[in-house]
């Protein structure tokens, strides 16, 4: 018996090993973890259960017969993060480029199957060449069976991809499908086409990193939602998300046991809203003032800074929080901040999560170049993502909430549950100014009489009353006691329950 | 007693007269500017009146304004608490005219004291002695330099009509005389409205010591000891304390009996500082006399446990000084800190902005410390840029200079401000050294103990330990409740080994299970016993360490904390130690090269540009000038180069970091 062990050691050793020594060290020189050393830094210490780490390729073209290495690129697995069962594969760099075989595909599809059907997270942590050019269709076969699954988990269990290399090709549709994807800069990039075949097709000269690193996903393209300076760095935020999420769409999401005390005052806030209306102010101090513990956990934080999303947590439950950010284009509703906070609404919707938004929008940005870009179907995402979500959705209304922007920002009308405002609120079809030079045209000439006339307007409707005489807001709110109002109101909605009409799912304007 | 007074002032200064005026039964009427309309000195006074637009020459420096407040409030009596209208003569005078009392000197003495020339050459003929230098007006920067020349180098050139280090210039050339000069003139006349400028010699190894006096009516006139104020930066004070720890009784009773001289020879009436600066010989020299209440004037109540503002108010009522000569005895120790919205480790440039959080240490007095903080601010209050950029005033009394230096210490870790850059960390750096602590100053203190600029103090290895400690303490707290959660697997993995990476260092900890109290362990076997004191979400912990209580600032980040504690400034990461041994291979990155820009330091505008695009320029030569808070900055060039590009033109106002100009090597 001793024998068998022996070789069960020796056998397991081999595949730890990976693509051998000289292979990890050229990963750490890169500033890069190895695949198993990633997991362990995911992963509570110990919790880690490998499997199909015997596994190996049968493709025999190209010499690839002789080159056999147990595992075949990819490690897999379960553990958990702070005690809660997840699901995990890390691409093995040092084997084979971490390229993506027909077995290496059945490996990652063999836990996403058990993630689906035991109703936890997967995460990907990505660090592959792509596609195993020897083993040709059959590596393609591969991606898209991981693709389907992808598909079928989506809105099962919550998927996180993290990209620690390359990422190139058809590999970066995994990524692309599930729920989050988190970077590490500079070491890592994401591209359909590769620098070489934008020379020659476009003739465009561009670095990798230009394309597709961490800095222009983050920034421009969104594709990724965050970015973080190291592997270590990176993987430890992965868990601090982990903790944020249910482990299915069967689950709540964890509650964490706070002190922080939900009527706690936050008297600076009535102070927060500058008197003249230009002047913007962070609404990011009023997400940190009504979170427990003042934490927000921010995504796609440099892309499209007039819309804020992110994870918060009250009374210890967690909250998808939506906020316009008057410090960036007036908080204006634009294609970037409609797509970016539609497919977080969504993602909430899918687990359950309540939604909290605060609005201070004075419209949609006008433009040549929005009306180009569709910002009609784009506007349209935020519009349906908010309607059809039947979690629980408080609303906060801060400051301008105008004209199509406010029934968009999930009002009363498109069924938010609870409407605040705060008394600074102006709810209206536009700001006064326009409203008078449309509503008094023939008087333009005369400066002294548009300004009585925008006094007012301002004076009639640049003010929650109106709103709230209709019962569009269900209650004009101080500000210091935003906390405790929006935590009881979503108290209130613990057990909301909606029927929508029977259908197989909705049309979104993709 | 006056029924009812008016304070024609705001911020800090203003609450704190209205807080002695409530005391005495005496109704206080504020004054505000747009900027101003929710203050605190506003939500504080009986009344308030709006006195016009944000800058204080619309408001706070419009006497017509003030006094047509008074008419509708029917307040009798004026406050001018110090700045703005507090020594304008003019003001003075025409409050007189109008029958309304002014609470401070009479208007001889302000416009005797008030020119510097002037109440120099009555200093010395009442047998003051007075530092050497030129008290007439000077026209050209020719005669500057001729003048400079023959006082001997270096001099000092000042703003008759200035105060509060505006408008002055150290020249150690006579390049550097014909420069500053200029600069002087011009910072002059936009601050005072006057562009007149005097040389005087500048006395090396200087201290700045001060006395108190109180004059009544009838002729009394006492001296209250004296403050040092040496402890300054760009000749506004930062760091005050009385007594001094430098004079001897000797020295202070002949102070003290020239400053009730000066006051005596000018009629004082009020409260009123007499400034000297004294050389390492304990000779002292007249410098000026301030005809108000000073921003410092709490320490010297805290020693003599007099309320000076009190004493204002009675004097100007007619009444006569209660307190003799021999009463005033200097009781302990006091120490005052001016907290600033300016970065320190920007070189001090201002700040400006919404206080997102504000909480000051609690004030207390016991026998062994009294903690007080002055101030106009609240949490949510906005530090506007029309006004000085001072947060508040905390001091401290203790028996001793070292309880009250202590104090102010742990009074420092405990405040807590965010949202607006402040000087904390200078302050609380500077407690901890021991030059300051030994009481060696001089008004070169800063420029000497921090030559390259403040970057942060050090801890030594005994408090690193500490920090350590505690983060790790509450890392753990903060990750053993997240195993709360509901789902969670039976078999648990909590490990009980945690690393601490603080830049390069490592400590290695172990935690031994224990339901009562919390204990770690050293990697050398060492037992710390952490008392319970951080809760997630505040941002001070409040701990106990091996029996030694503190106060950190923390801030949560990716898998730790950003400690702020006695001016250090530190980021500690609580990982396992496997994680902990990883970090060698994580890459080491270096900031982007900056020094090919000139960057704008500070929000502000662009008042000049010097040089143009091709322009080779020297090591240390003015490039531009940039205009924040009523102060220019001349920005100067680092090394030889050659300006690539210039990307801002005069009256841009520019954000900071904007990139005002690029370099190219030459």
């Amino acid at each position: 018996m001793q024998e068998v062990i022996n070789a069960l050691e020796a056998r397991r050793e081999q595949a730890r090993q990976g693509g051998g020594e000289r292979r990890i060290e050229t990963q750490h020189a890169k500033g890069k973890l190895t695949a198993r050393e990633r997991i362990d830094v995911l992963l509570d210490p110990g919790s880690f259960e490998e499997y199909d780490m015997f596994v190996a390729h049968r493709a025999t073209d190209f010499g690839m017969g002789e080159q056999v290495i147990p595992g075949d690129g990819v490690v897999t697995g379960w553990g958990t993060i702070n005690g809660r069962l997840v699901y995990v594969f890390s691409q093995d760099f040092t084997v084979f480029g971490g390229s993506l075989s027909e077995t290496h595909a059945q490996k990652i599809c063999k836990i996403m199957d058990l993630a689906v059907q035991n109703g936890a997270p997967v995460i990907g942590l990505n660090d592959s060449g792509g596609a195993r050019i020897q083993e040709g269709v059959a590596s393609l076969g591969g991606y898209a069976e991981v693709f389907w699954r992808n598909v079928q988990a989506s809105g099962a269990v919550p998927q996180i991809s993290v990209i620690m290399g390359p990422c190139a090709g058809g590999a970066v549709y995994s990524p692309a499908m599930t729920d989050f994807i988190y970077m590490v800069r500079d070491t890592s990039y994401m591209f359909v086409t590769g620098p070489d075949v934008v020379k020659t097709v476009t003739n465009e000269t561009v670095t990798h990193e230009e394309l597709g690193g961490a800095s222009t996903h983050t920034k421009i393209s969104s594709v990724a939602d965050a970015a973080f300076e190291n592997d270590i760095e990176t993987l430890l935020e992965v868990r601090r998300l982990f903790d944020y999420l249910p482990l299915s769409a069967r689950e709540k999401a964890p509650r964490v046991e706070t002190n922080d005390q939900i009527d706690r005052r936050e008297d600076s806030l009535d102070t927060l809203v500058p008197e003249n209306a230009n002047v913007p102010y962070d609404m990011r101090e009023v997400i940190e003032k009504v979170a427990d513990e003042g934490e927000f956990l921010e995504l796609q934080k440099e892309h499209a800074g007039n819309i804020l999303v992110g994870f918060i947590r009250l009374d210890g439950q967690t909250v998808g929080v939506i906020a316009n950010q008057p410090l960036v284009l007036a908080g204006c509703l634009d294609i970037a901040a409609s797509k970016k906070a539609a497919r977080f609404i969504r993602f909430c919707d899918c687990f359950d999560i309540p939604v909290l938004t605060f609005v201070d929008v004075p419209g949609f940005l006008p433009g040549v170049a929005q009306e180009y870009g569709g910002i009609i179907k784009h506007g349209a995402k935020l519009l349906f993502a908010y309607a059809e979500a039947t979690v629980p959705k408080v609303t906060v209304i801060t400051r301008k909430a105008y004209g199509g922007a406010y029934d968009v920002m999930a009002s009363k009308h498109i069924r938010a549950d609870v409407n605040y405002a705060w008394p600074s609120a102006e709810i209206a079809v536009m700001g006064a100014k326009g409203a008078t030079e449309i509503l008094y045209r023939s008087e333009l000439g005369d400066a002294e009489k548009i300004a009585a006339r925008t006094a007012e307007y301002e004076a009639r409707f640049a003010n929650p009353f109106v709103a709230a005489e209709r019962g569009f807001i269900d209650d004009v709110i101080m500000p210091h006691s935003t906390r405790r109002r929006v935590a009881r109101a979503f108290e209130t909605l613990r057990h909301k329950k909606v029927d929508v009409p029977v259908k197989k799912h909705g049309n979104i304007p993709l | 007693m006056f029924p009812k007074i008016l304070i024609a002032n705001r911020g800090e200064i203003a609450c704190r007269i209205i807080k002695t005026a409530r005391r005495m039964g005496v109704e206080t009427v504020a004054v505000y500017s747009d900027a101003d309309k929710d203050a605190l000195h506003v939500k504080m006074a009986d009344e308030a009146v709006h006195i016009g637009a944000a800058p204080a020459g619309e408001s706070y420096l419009d006497m017509e304004k003030i006094v047509a407040a008074c008419r509708e409030t029917g307040a009798v009596a004026v406050h001018p608490g110090y700045g703005f209208l507090s020594e304008n003569a003019a003001f003075a005078e025409r409050l007189r005219q109008e029958g309304i009392y002014f609470i401070g000197p009479p208007v001889k003495a302000i416009e005797a004291m008030g020119d510097k020339i002037t109440s120099k050459t009555i200093a010395a003929e009442a047998g003051v002695s007075t530092v050497p230098g030129h008290m007439g007006v000077i026209e050209s920067a020719a005669e500057a330099v001729k003048i400079a020349k023959k006082i001997g180098y270096p001099v000092m050139i000042k703003a008759s009509a200035g105060g509060g280090g505006k408008g002055m210039r150290v020249a150690k050339s006579d390049k550097e005389v014909k420069e500053g000069f200029e600069r002087a003139k011009s910072e002059a006349a936009s601050s005072f409205g006057d562009d007149r400028v005097f040389i005087e010699k500048f006395i090396e190894e200087p201290r700045h010591i001060e006395i108190q006096v109180l004059a009544d009516g009838q002729g009394n006139c006492i001296s209250l000891g004296e403050r040092e104020c040496s402890i300054q930066r760009r000749n506004q004070k930062v760091i005050e304390e009385a007594p001094s720890p430098f004079l001897d009784a000797e020295t202070r009773a002949k102070m003290g009996a020239q400053a009730v001289t000066l006051a005596k020879a000018v009629n004082y009436v009020s409260a009123g500082t007499v400034e000297f600066i004294v050389d390492k010989e304990k000779n002292f020299y007249f410098l000026e006399m301030n005809t108000r209440l000073q921003v410092e004037h709490p320490v010297t109540e805290l020693v003599t446990g007099i309320d000076l503002v009190e004493e204002m108010l009675k004097i100007a009522d007619g009444q006569a000084l209660s307190i003799k000569q021999e009463d005033v005895t200097l009781d302990g120790w006091a120490v005052e800190a001016r907290i600033y919205a300016e970065d320190p480790y920007r070189n001090f440039l201002p700040s400006t902005g919404r206080l997102k959080r504000y909480r000051p240490p609690t004030e207390e007095a016991s026998a062994q410390l009294v903690v007080r903080n002055d101030t106009g601010v609240f949490e949510g209050a906005e530090i506007s840029p029309y006004y000085d950029p001072m947060i508040a005033k905390l001091v401290t009394w203790g028996p001793s200079r070292l309880a009250a230096i202590d104090g102010l210490a742990v009074s420092l870790d405990q405040f807590d401000i965010d949202g607006v850059g402040n000087n904390i960390p200078f302050l609380a750096a500077v407690m901890q050294q021991e030059r300051f602590r030994e009481g060696h100053l001089t008004t070169n203190y800063i420029a000497e103990e921090f030559p390259e600029g403040f970057t942060g103090a050090l801890l030594d290895e005994d408090t690193m330990l500490t920090m350590a400690a505690l983060a790790c303490r509450a890392a753990f707290q903060l990750e053993t409740r997240g195993f709360a959660h509901p789902g969670a697997m039976t078999q648990q993995h909590v490990t009980t080994e945690r690393s601490v990476l603080i830049g390069d260092r490592r400590w290695d900890f172990s935690i031994p299970k224990s339901d009562e109290s919390f204990v770690l362990m050293t990697s050398e076997g060492q037992p710390l016993l952490i008392e319970d004191g951080w809760q997630p979400g505040a941002s001070v912990a409040a701990t106990e360490i091996d029996g030694k209580m503190l106060y950190v600032r923390m801030d949560r980040i990716t898998s730790g904390f950003r400690m702020r504690y006695r001016g250090a400034d530190l980021v500690a990461k609580v990982v396992l130690p496997h994680v902990a041994d990883l970090m060698r291979h994580m890459p080491k990155k270096s900031p982007p090269d900056m020094s090919k820009f000139l960057l704008c330091p500070m929000p502000g505008q662009v008042i000049r540009l010097d040089v143009k695009e091709g322009d080779i320029v020297e090591d240390g030569q003015p490039l531009a000038i940039v205009e924040a808070m009523k102060m220019e900055n001349v920005l100067r060039a680092e090394r030889r180069a050659k300006v690539a590009r210039i990307n801002a033109a005069a009256g841009d106002v520019l954000a900071v970091d904007a990139v005002i100009m690029e370099f190219e090597a030459v």
